[in-house]
């Protein structure tokens, strides 16, 4: 047998040096830096008017001021809660829905026309029904965040789980697990792939509905913060806001991808 | 060829009970449509206790189709199977199987894919550990245990999808082609280990395979099937000598026996060619 052994796979694979690292990751945000310059040059050139364009500076000491003395981290955390509860109850529901779809003919043929009729359409045209339905409370904001971030994550738990390795759910149920097993320790782990990618389009959903909503229905949060500050002219602090959110957009991102790293190891060997 | 026995010429030998009994099988894909396929037509076998016994045919000859009927991973339409269990009705832990692509969880280590029966059986947490190790020890991947299955050769992924199958202790072991995948050397490693562990284990063992050298070295019995519609044409008698190393490849009935299973394979196979035109 030791011609078939021969050289164990090293588990511990290990990244590049550290130094390379971050050479790397400042080269591949070099373009932002050519934007900023290409901002401010725009700016001070008069080509542009310093209200439609401020400096970056200008936008920076507004960002502070909102950061220690506003309340930018209060209107963050109220429409951060509002997309975590839509996105969270559109995963938990959407994962079960597209799992029965697979699972079950009828369901699949009950849910399916729905869903196909349902995904092209933008969910922010919903905006003044779920306004009548539920009025200006977190409720109605929460529901068009739901809605919109539930469809990605049915059709992409469909998906993964129709295309399951058949072997797989076999070599489960000769090794004696029932269908409910076969369904949640089989189905939903080899799903998982597509699951997550369905996740990550609704992450991303979650944040353009959680800020158009409150560009309309809301009292407070970053998008009632950014129209109100637009309306009363504060453009550096508007500004500000609209980076703090493309900001933390992006760092839920990167969080979320490396979430699914860790979750898929098991494909990257 | 006096070393060829067919099986009514030695109804005498060891096996004394049916571990499976198939009766008047058969089976047709798209039954509910008009142009349904007849894969097999009236399959009768008795297999007997610690028998192993393969089934051999050019393919689409239906053998993994009865495979799969014995496992009951699909229903039967038309007779019966059943095992001292009684009739075959969906798969279960006493007819475990080998795949051909191994099929191993992909998102478990080599441990958590044999662990994963051992659970199912409601072994104490102890006693499953030990058994797991026993197994993996047992095909020789000790050192292995924590890898993932895509940091495996194809040879060493099916020998952890075997010590899965295995751990679990099924009296019946299926096997659909399972060193198909592999390379020649590493099968003929394979074949070897697993004729020793059918030896030491004396589990009964359907074995689908359309390598008649390998059926030969392996079997006790074998059946040759007809191209589709699959039928049993042939049982035959593999009468060799039950410790099998390498040397029985040079051995006189060894080749005689596969020469003569050879003709008869390839008969099926030329209809087989014939009836697609």
């Amino acid at each position: 047998m030791s011609d078939v052994l021969a050289g164990k796979p090293d588990l511990r694979r290990r990244g590049p040096s550290l130094s390379y690292a971050v050479v790397n990751t400042a080269l591949r945000f070099s373009p932002l830096l050519l934007l900023a310059l290409g901002w401010e040059f725009l700016g001070l050139s008069g080509l542009v008017s310093q209200q439609m364009l401020p400096g970056l500076g200008e936008i920076f000491s507004a960002f502070s001021a909102m950061l220690f003395g506003g309340d930018l981290l209060y209107n963050t955390a109220r429409s951060i809660s509002r997309a975590a509860t839509g996105l969270g109850a559109a995963i938990v529901i959407g994962v079960a829905a597209g799992l029965l779809m697979a699972s079950f003919r009828t369901v699949r043929l009950l849910i399916n026309p729905i869903v196909q009729i349902f995904y092209p359409m933008p969910k922010s045209a919903l905006i003044p029904v779920v306004m009548i339905w539920l009025g200006l409370g977190d409720s109605s904001k929460i529901l068009l965040i739901f809605l919109g971030c539930l469809l990605p994550v049915v059709v992409g738990t469909y998906n993964g789980a129709r295309g399951v390795n058949p072997f797989l759910l076999w070599s489960a149920s000769s090794l004696g697990a029932s269908r409910f097993e076969v369904l949640r320790e089989v189905v939903l782990r080899a799903a998982m792939p597509d699951i997550l990618n369905g996740c990550r389009t609704a992450l991303a959903f979650s944040f353009i509905l959680m800020v158009s909503s409150e560009f309309v229905i809301a009292t407070d949060g970053v998008g009632f913060m950014i129209s109100s500050l637009g309306d009363g002219g504060q453009y550096p602090a508007m500004f500000a806001a609209i980076f703090f959110v493309a900001g933390i957009g992006f760092a839920a991102d990167r969080l979320y991808a490396m979430l699914s790293r860790r979750l898929l190891r098991w494909r990257e060997a | 060829m006096s070393m060829i026995h067919t099986a009514a010429a030695t109804r005498g030998r060891a096996h004394t009970a049916s571990a499976i009994s198939v009766s008047d099988v058969s089976h047709t894909y798209g039954a509910r449509t008009a142009g349904g396929m007849l894969a097999l037509d009236g399959i009768n076998l008795e297999i007997g206790d610690g028998e192993f016994h393969c089934l051999l045919g050019p393919s689409g000859c239906g053998k993994s189709t009865l495979l799969y009927l014995i496992g009951g991973f699909i229903p039967v339409q038309a007779g019966v199977i059943s095992t001292s269990a009684g009739p075959v009705t969906a798969p279960g832990p006493d007819r475990s199987i080998v795949f051909q692509n191994f099929a191993l969880f992909p998102w478990k280590t080599v441990k958590d894919n044999v662990l994963y029966g051992l659970k199912k059986a409601g072994f104490a947490a102890a006693e499953r550990e030990q058994r797991a190790q026993r197994y993996i020890d047992m095909v020789h991947l000790t050192g292995f245990e924590n890898a993932y299955p895509s940091q495996l050769s194809g040879g060493m992924q099916q020998r952890a999808a075997i010590a899965r199958t295995l751990a679990v202790d099924p009296g019946i072991l299926l096997m659909d082609e399972p060193f198909g995948a592999l390379d020649a050397q590493t099968r003929r490693v394979m074949q070897e280990e697993l004729r020793t562990i059918w030896r030491d284990s004396r589990k009964t063992v359907v074995f689908v395979t359309h390598d008649v050298q390998e059926a030969v070295f392996l079997a006790d019995r074998i059946s040759i099937m007809s191209a589709r519609p699959g039928r049993i044409q042939h049982v035959i008698d593999v009468d060799l000598p039950k410790d099998r190393g390498e040397e029985i490849l040079e051995n006189r009935a060894f080749i005689g026996l596969s020469e003569h299973i050879w003709r008869l394979v390839r008969e099926q196979a030329v209809a087989a060619t014939r009836g697609a035109h």
